[in-house]
């Protein structure tokens, strides 16, 4: 029983890295209708700039701030200018570009930052909350920042003109340009919004699984299991799905047999699958509904 | 009474690509009132009304309020107070009744009056209050196309541009519509240009009608004259 | 509006002007085809060979794709997957069991055929990007499985299977890598061959159905589950055969032989060839082997840089690959002619 419990808060604490994740993909999600696949490359890039900022001597929070306002900049830059010329284009071509950022942004950290695994501070500290080895304060901060964007994000969606105008844009460009929103800055600032949150979201992850150009692809697999777990277009479904892969995969690892390191990848991946043919709107997202 | 010209277009052409859809148009549409564009299938009204809204690529000159519109984005055309409700409803169907009309309302500045407007709105169109936090998608055919007009009411709009407002509506549906469509025209002072392929119902609401024909205006003239004409009770009235 | 069809904007179906004056090029360049393909291997280098023969293999993996997303508008990201069932399949076969490469290739086949099927039943309630990330689960694990560590010693576990290359049939005078290239060039024209029936038969014009307008297919009587599942078990049964083909040309079968790279880099090649264009295979393959190379020449450290942003201009260029490129050229010749 306590080795239960144990594995459940483990889980919950890499769970918050997940949910992070999974928060980051459903705001681009909302913004531009569909997946971004260089999402996580994106909030490593990002993690890199931070590090670069404090090697330089910043202070850990300057260099927090200045990274999600550099990533914001950098996220508007990327839709007005890389997406701009095929927002006409097939979505089967929409991929492919997601594939060349991937490629172009790994291979560019690489370069600049070599391959070797670096270190990051965290500013909440390693000092255990709830016991030894169980929940550390860098794992309580975690889920507390997670949970802080999440309400805003939710206050700016449900409560905000620009929100509604946001999803207005995502869902309908063109009757949305018959309101006389303006469609093309409406994506940019969705994909300003998802770059910084996925810099948060690296920023925290960072300390944890120590950084380097590779280490956000499983993360970002089991952040896109959090968000299809939760419901794509539920941003509180995303961080409870983040948080139940995370328990689920620490609790598959421990008590199912042959189920080792490796294999605790395809467990989250058996549960988007699993997750996907039960309730294709995930937990918490709403089933769309149209008459033909 | 009928006043100055709102809308003027002169020699407008417009194209989808390499086909080119409306060859010369010229139309004028009179503050105040309503007016029509009547056509059959594939004759260009759905393009006119895009080329109004800058939808469409277009050479020549539309007008309005005197200001040259052409070449303008459909955002900025918006702004300067046409509201126009697309074939097919264009709805938000994902967002609630709310929602969408609180969409319609999203260029404006004088935010404090909007909830007062969306009041109004439920005035013309009760069923969409009993329905305020649905899914607009969930809406009855007839229940969209009145979503959509009160959308456009929203933006307290100087000229509205309806495209087949009748299309797949059930006839009683329809002329209630039109009779709402006759009282905002009266009340809210809205200057309609309406395009329908149902010419009997949108002779007897005009008062100018357009006759269009393969891109072209083949005759223009008040309502009530066209809908004596020989040729178009024959051929659009079937009598 | 958006349609959920991933071709919604692209159907590659030329023009009726356009089918009339490629009709009677088509075999011509089929004939002209056929002959390099029989003196190709016999007047290049060893090397050559090789990679040419890997350029056949994935045309028909990116057939495969391209038959389900194409042709049927159903996602995937994880065809790397059946690739390596179908290699797999092969390899234990040929190594495990003796059995001569030949035969191994139906059974590939069939092996991949089932798999595809199975998977394409669940997948029949996923759409669009639901089912783009339920195939690129399926690729992610793929490797993993084939790790699996209770099921090593059909698999070789992480050494994977090393496979001994045939020699010429009948005491040819060609040497080994010769004659794969003419055994992967009769697979090769087989499979296209078949693809082509399949595409103009009624099946395939359910297919297509599916895709355009799923409602309205149903609506018809065309039983969606069915030729949805059909259809995913076609096209993993021709990336299989590749990957079978695949195994046995490069020797070796190893799980992260087979990771999602090999998917990513399939479905790049089915755009960059045309969606629903099936000569668009072969411009996929050559560029999914070539221009990662090409890349390199410019800069060893930032070599995916410079492919990513050889993929990224090329989109931009031809944002429905070669397939919209030539259907473009034929609009131009057609209207300047008539």
């Amino acid at each position: 029983m306590e080795l239960f419990i144990h594995q459940v808060l483990a889980g919950i604490a890499t769970g918050g890295i997940y949910a992070c994740m999974a928060l980051s993909i459903v705001m681009i999600y909302q913004a531009i209708d569909h997946l971004n696949f260089a999402q996580g490359e994106m909030a490593m890039f990002s993690t890199f700039i931070a590090w670069q900022l404090i090697q330089w001597g910043m202070p850990y929070w300057v260099a927090f701030f200045v990274t999600i306002g550099v990533s914001f900049v950098a996220g508007v830059f990327i839709e007005r200018v890389v997406f701009k010329p095929v927002h006409n284009a097939p979505i089967l071509s929409h991929i492919v570009i997601f594939i060349g950022m991937f490629a172009i942004i790994n291979s560019l950290a690489g370069f600049t930052w070599e391959w070797t695994i670096k270190s990051f501070p965290s500013p909440f500290g390693t000092r255990a909350v709830l016991g030894e080895g169980l929940l550390s304060a860098h794992d309580a901060g975690m889920i507390a920042v997670t949970l802080l964007v999440l309400v805003f994000l939710y206050i700016f969606f449900r409560y905000t003109r620009i929100g509604l105008a946001m999803r207005a844009a995502a869902a309908n460009p063109e009757s949305s340009r018959l309101v006389g929103i303006r469609v093309g800055w409406m994506l940019a600032l969705g994909w300003g919004m998802a770059a910084s949150i996925g810099a948060v979201a690296g920023m925290l992850i960072a300390p944890v699984v120590f950084l380097e150009p590779n280490m956000m692809l499983s993360i970002l697999l089991y952040g896109f299991a959090g968000a299809v777990v939760g419901g794509l277009t539920s941003p509180g479904g995303a961080v409870v799905g983040g948080f139940a892969v995370g328990i689920i995969e620490n609790l598959a690892g421990t008590f199912i047999p042959y189920v080792g390191r490796e294999m605790k990848l395809s467990i989250a991946l058996a549960l988007i699958v699993a997750v996907l043919t039960v309730k294709p709107s995930g937990l918490f997202g709403r089933r769309i509904v149209s008459r033909v | 009474m009928i006043g100055g010209k709102l809308l003027e277009a002169k020699n407008v052409c417009a194209f989808y690509g390499a086909t080119q859809v409306l060859h010369g148009l010229d139309l004028n549409i009179a503050e105040g009132g309503i007016t029509t564009l009547l056509g059959a299938n594939g004759a260009g009204k759905t393009t006119m009304l895009r080329s109004v809204s800058g939808m469409v690529r277009t050479t020549g000159e539309i007008r309005f309020a005197g200001k040259s519109i052409s070449g303008r984005a459909t955002e900025d055309i918006v702004r300067l107070g046409i509201a126009h409700v697309p074939e097919g409803r264009g709805t938000f169907v994902r967002l609630t009744v709310e929602e969408n009309l609180q969409l319609g309302a999203m260029t404006r500045r004088d935010t404090k009056a909007i909830p007062a407007d969306i009041d109004r709105v439920f005035g013309y169109f009760p069923r969409l209050k009993e329905r305020y936090r649905q899914q607009a998608g969930t809406l009855s055919g007839g229940e969209q196309q009145m979503l959509a007009i009160g959308r456009a009411l929203m933006l307290r709009p100087k000229l509205m541009l309806l495209d087949e407002p009748s299309f797949g509506l059930a006839p009683l549906v329809v002329q209630e519509l039109f009779e709402i469509l006759r009282t905002l025209n009266k009340e809210e002072h809205v200057s309609i240009f309406v395009v329908e392929q149902n010419a009997s119902l949108a002779l007897d609401l005009a008062d100018q009608a357009y006759l269009l024909e393969t891109g072209r205006v083949v005759m223009a003239g008040p309502a009530h004259e066209i809908r004596q004409d020989e040729n178009i009770r024959r051929s659009y009235l079937g009598y | 509006m958006k349609t959920n069809s991933p071709t919604s904007t692209t159907k590659a179906t030329f023009s009726a002007g356009g089918v009339t004056a490629i009709s009677y090029w088509k075999p011509i360049l089929i004939v002209i085809g056929l002959a390099i393909g029989i003196l190709l291997p016999l007047t290049i280098k060893n090397f050559f060979v090789f990679q040419l023969t890997l350029a056949m293999v994935y045309a028909i993996a990116i057939l495969g794709l391209n038959l389900l997303t194409g042709f049927n508008g159903q996602f995937s990201l994880g065809h790397s997957a059946f690739y390596a069932i179908g290699a797999y399949t092969t390899a234990i076969m040929m190594e495990n069991y003796g059995i001569a490469y030949y035969w191994t290739l139906p059974a590939a086949g069939i092996v991949c055929f089932i798999a595809g099927f199975l998977f394409g039943l669940p997948a029949l309630r996923l759409e669009g990007i639901y089912l783009a990330l339920a195939t690129f689960a399926l690729a992610i694990a793929m490797p993993q499985i084939l790790k699996f560590s209770p099921i090593e010693h059909w698999t070789g576990g992480v050494q994977g299977i090393v496979i001994i290359k045939p020699n010429a049939p009948f005491g040819l005078p060609i040497n080994p890598d010769q004659w794969l290239f003419y055994f992967t060039l009769i697979v090769l024209v087989l499979l296209f061959a078949c693809a082509y029936r399949l595409i103009d038969s009624r099946t395939g014009r359910a297919m297509k159905a599916i895709r355009d307008n799923p409602v309205a297919a149903k609506a018809m009587g065309v039983n969606l589950s069915l030729y949805k599942s059909l259809t995913f078990g076609v096209s993993a049964l021709y990336t299989g055969v590749a990957g079978a083909v695949g195994a046995i040309v490069v020797q070796f079968v190893a799980p992260d032989s087979f990771t999602i790279n090999l998917a990513i880099a399939l479905f790049v090649g089915l755009v960059v060839g045309g969606v629903g264009w099936i000569p668009g295979a072969f411009f996929g393959a050559l560029f999914i082997l070539f221009v990662p190379n090409i890349a390199e020449t410019f800069s060893k450290g930032l070599a995916g840089a410079v492919y990513g942003i050889m993929l990224i201009l090329l989109i931009y260029v031809i944002p429905s690959g070669v397939a919209g490129l030539l259907r473009l050229i034929v609009t131009r010749l057609t209207l300047s002619r008539g």
